[in-house]
C-alpha cells in the first residue's frame, strides 16, 4: 500500500519521500508508452535536419561565411542547443493545468491539506524532467553525436559550468513565469488566450526561431539602439538563446558573469511574483462542493 | 455524386453552425494561425535582409518566395480546413469503438470519416496565402503567364490530393496500430520538408533526400511544383515535374483508397 508525499505545513518542497513517491509516479507514467515516447522524441528532430539544408542555401547566396556573427555551423549547433534549453525551460501544461485546477475546484485540495502548492507544482515537474531526460538522454546523444561536425571545440570548464547554471536557471525561470501565469486564473478562470500569447512572445522573443543576435541589425532609434538591445531587457531570452550563446561562445568574461546574474534577478522576481500571485489568489478563491 | 455533394453541404453547413455557436473561440482561433503565421513571415523577412536568395542561383528571391510561402499556406490550409479535423477525430474513433456506427451507415466510410468536419478557421491563413501569391506574382519577373495562371489552381489541387492521400494513409495505419495520438505531430515532421524550396535539397544527402521526398513519398510536388510554374519561369524540365505532380496525386488517391479499404477489412471493434 503507497502512502501519499508528506509535506508541513510551511514547507516550501517536499520531503524526500514526497520526492520519491512524485519520482516514482511520473515514472510509470513515462514508461507506459516509452516507444512513442522514444521514437516521438526523434522525430521532434527531424526539423533540424530541414534547418541544416536551409542555413546552408542561405549562406552559399548570402556569399559571406557568418550571418550576424554565426558561421553555418554555428546555426545548426545552435537550432540543436535550442532544444536541449528548451526541453529544461519549456512546461508543458503547467498554466492551463494551473487554471484549470481553479476552474474546477480541485485546487482546493491543496489549500486545506498541509501540502503548498506552488511546491508540490516544482517537484512534479523536476520528477517530470528528471524522467524526461532518463528516456530522451539516447535520442539527444544520438542526434548530438551525429551533427559533431557543427560544433565548436569543447569549451573551457568555467564556460560548461555556466552553461549548466544557465540551464538550471531556464528551468526554474520557464517554471515560475508558466506559474505566475496559471495563477492568473484565480482572477480570470480562462486563460488559454494569455496562454496563446505567451507561448507566441515566448516562440519569437526567447530566440527559439533565430539567434536573437540577428535582430541587432534592425535600428529602433537614430542613434542606433536596436531591436536586438530591446530583447536584451526581456527574460525570454534566458530560456533559449543565452544558454545556447554561451555554449558557443558568443558571451564571454564580464558579459557572461552579468548575463549570470541577469538571469538569477530575473528567476527571484518570476518566484516573488507567483508567490504573491498564488497567496493573493487563494485569498478571493471560493468554491463550494465535496 | 449529387447525393454526396448534398451529404457534404450538410456537414459543412452543420459545421459552420457549430464554430459560429462559439464565436469568440472562432475568432481565438483565427488569431492564434495568423500570429503563428504572422511569426513565419517574419522569420523569412529577417532571413532575407541578409540575403537576397534562397540558394545560390535558385532563383527562390524574396518575391518568388512569398509565392512559395503562400502557395503553402493556400494548400495547408485546405488541408487543414476540410481533412484534418476529420483525421484527428478518427483515431479516437478507433481507440474507443465509435467507428463501428459509422461503418453501419449507408455512405462510403472514407467519404464520412475524412470530410465529415470542416474547421472554418483554417481559412484565416489560406486568405492571407492568397494574399501573398498575388503580391509576390506581381513582383515577379519575368510576370506569370497565363499558362501559369491556368496550371496553377490545378496543381494546388493536385497538392490538396497528395496530402488527402498521405493522412488518409496515416488515418489506415491507426486501425492497424490500434493507438495512434500522434497523428498530428507524425504529419506535421513528414511534411515539414515539404515547406522549403526543393532547391535546397543539394549535396550527398541532400540529393537522395530530394529524391526519396518527389517520387517515393512525393511531399515535395505538394508545394514546390504549383510555387514554382507561377512565381519562377516554367523551363522544358519543369514540364516532368508538372506531370509528375499529376500522376502522383491520381496514385496517391488510388493507393490511399486501397490502403484504407484493407485496414477496414482489419478493423476489430474495440466497443462491447
Amino acid at each position: 500500500m503507497s502512502t501519499a508525499p508528506t509535506f508541513s505545513r510551511h514547507q516550501f518542497l517536499p520531503s524526500w519521500h514526497g520526492w520519491t513517491t512524485m519520482l516514482s509516479i511520473s515514472v510509470a507514467d513515462r514508461l507506459a508508452h516509452r516507444g512513442d515516447f522514444f521514437v516521438g522524441t526523434l522525430f521532434r528532430f527531424l526539423p533540424i535536419v530541414t534547418q541544416i539544408f536551409l542555413w546552408t542555401a542561405v549562406f552559399s547566396a548570402a556569399g559571406t561565411s557568418t550571418i550576424a556573427g554565426y558561421s553555418r555551423n554555428d546555426f545548426v549547433a545552435y537550432y540543436l542547443l535550442t532544444m536541449m534549453a528548451r526541453s529544461f525551460s519549456s512546461m508543458p501544461g503547467l498554466a492551463g493545468g494551473i487554471a484549470r485546477s481553479v476552474r474546477d475546484g480541485s485546487v482546493k485540495k491543496y489549500l486545506v491539506q498541509p501540502v503548498d502548492y506552488v511546491g508540490f507544482l516544482m517537484a512534479a515537474r523536476v520528477a517530470h524532467k528528471l524522467v524526461y531526460f532518463g528516456i530522451a538522454a539516447a535520442p539527444f546523444a544520438l542526434m548530438f553525436f551525429l551533427c559533431r561536425s557543427y560544433f565548436p571545440p569543447l569549451p573551457d570548464a568555467t564556460t560548461i559550468m555556466a552553461f549548466l547554471a544557465t540551464l538550471v536557471m531556464s528551468f526554474l525561470l520557464g517554471f515560475f513565469l508558466e506559474a505566475t501565469l496559471g495563477m492568473l486564473g484565480f482572477w480570470f478562470l480562462e486563460v488559454s488566450s494569455l496562454i496563446f500569447v505567451y507561448m507566441l512572445a515566448q516562440y519569437l522573443l526567447s530566440g527559439h526561431m533565430f539567434p536573437l543576435d540577428m535582430l541587432n541589425s534592425i535600428a529602433l532609434t537614430d542613434s542606433g539602439y536596436s531591436l536586438g538591445d530591446l530583447m536584451q531587457l526581456l527574460p525570454f531570452q534566458y530560456t533559449a538563446y543565452f544558454p545556447c550563446a554561451v555554449w558557443l561562445g558568443k558571451i564571454q568574461g564580464p558579459d557572461l558573469a552579468f548575463g549570470l546574474l541577469v538571469e538569477a534577478v530575473w528567476v527571484v522576481i518570476a518566484a516573488v511574483a507567483c508567490r504573491i500571485a498564488f497567496l493573493r489568489g487563494t485569498r478571493r478563491y471560493s468554491a463550494y462542493g465535496g | 455524386m449529387m447525393r454526396y455533394l448534398q451529404i457534404f453541404g450538410t456537414f459543412v453547413a452543420a459545421s459552420l453552425v457549430r464554430d459560429m455557436t462559439f464565436r469568440i473561440n472562432f475568432i481565438l482561433e483565427c488569431v492564434t494561425s495568423l500570429g503563428w503565421m504572422g511569426m513565419n513571415l517574419a522569420f523569412y523577412l529577417l532571413v532575407f535582409s541578409y540575403t537576397s536568395e534562397i540558394g545560390q542561383g535558385s532563383g527562390w528571391t524574396k518575391a518568388p518566395f512569398f509565392v512559395f510561402l503562400g502557395t503553402g499556406l493556400i494548400i495547408n490550409a485546405i488541408v487543414q480546413a476540410f481533412f484534418m479535423p476529420s483525421a484527428e477525430e478518427f483515431a479516437e474513433m478507433v481507440r474507443t469503438g465509435g467507428l463501428d456506427t459509422t461503418l453501419v451507415k449507408p455512405v462510403d466510410a472514407q467519404f464520412l470519416l475524412s470530410m465529415h468536419r470542416v474547421k472554418f478557421s483554417a481559412f484565416a491563413n489560406g486568405l492571407v496565402g492568397v494574399a501573398l501569391v498575388c503580391w509576390g506574382a506581381s513582383k515577379a519577373d519575368p510576370a506569370p503567364s497565363l499558362t501559369a495562371w491556368l496550371l496553377f489552381p490545378l496543381l494546388i489541387g493536385c497538392g490538396v490530393a497528395i496530402s488527402y492521400g498521405l493522412i488518409v494513409m496515416l488515418a489506415a495505419a491507426t486501425i492497424l496500430m490500434g493507438r495512434n495520438q500522434s497523428l498530428y505531430d507524425f504529419w506535421f515532421y513528414i511534411t515539414n520538408f515539404s515547406r522549403y524550396p526543393a532547391e535546397i535539397y543539394t549535396g550527398p544527402w541532400g540529393g537522395p533526400l530530394r529524391m526519396i521526398c518527389t517520387f517515393v513519398l512525393p511531399i515535395l510536388l505538394v508545394v514546390n511544383v504549383p510555387a514554382h510554374t507561377l512565381a519562377l519561369p516554367i523551363r522544358a524540365g519543369d514540364v516532368r515535374l508538372i506531370i509528375a505532380a499529376i500522376v502522383a496525386a491520381v496514385l496517391m488517391l488510388v493507393l490511399s483508397r486501397l490502403t484504407f479499404q484493407a485496414a477496414i477489412n482489419k478493423y476489430r471493434s474495440a466497443s462491447s
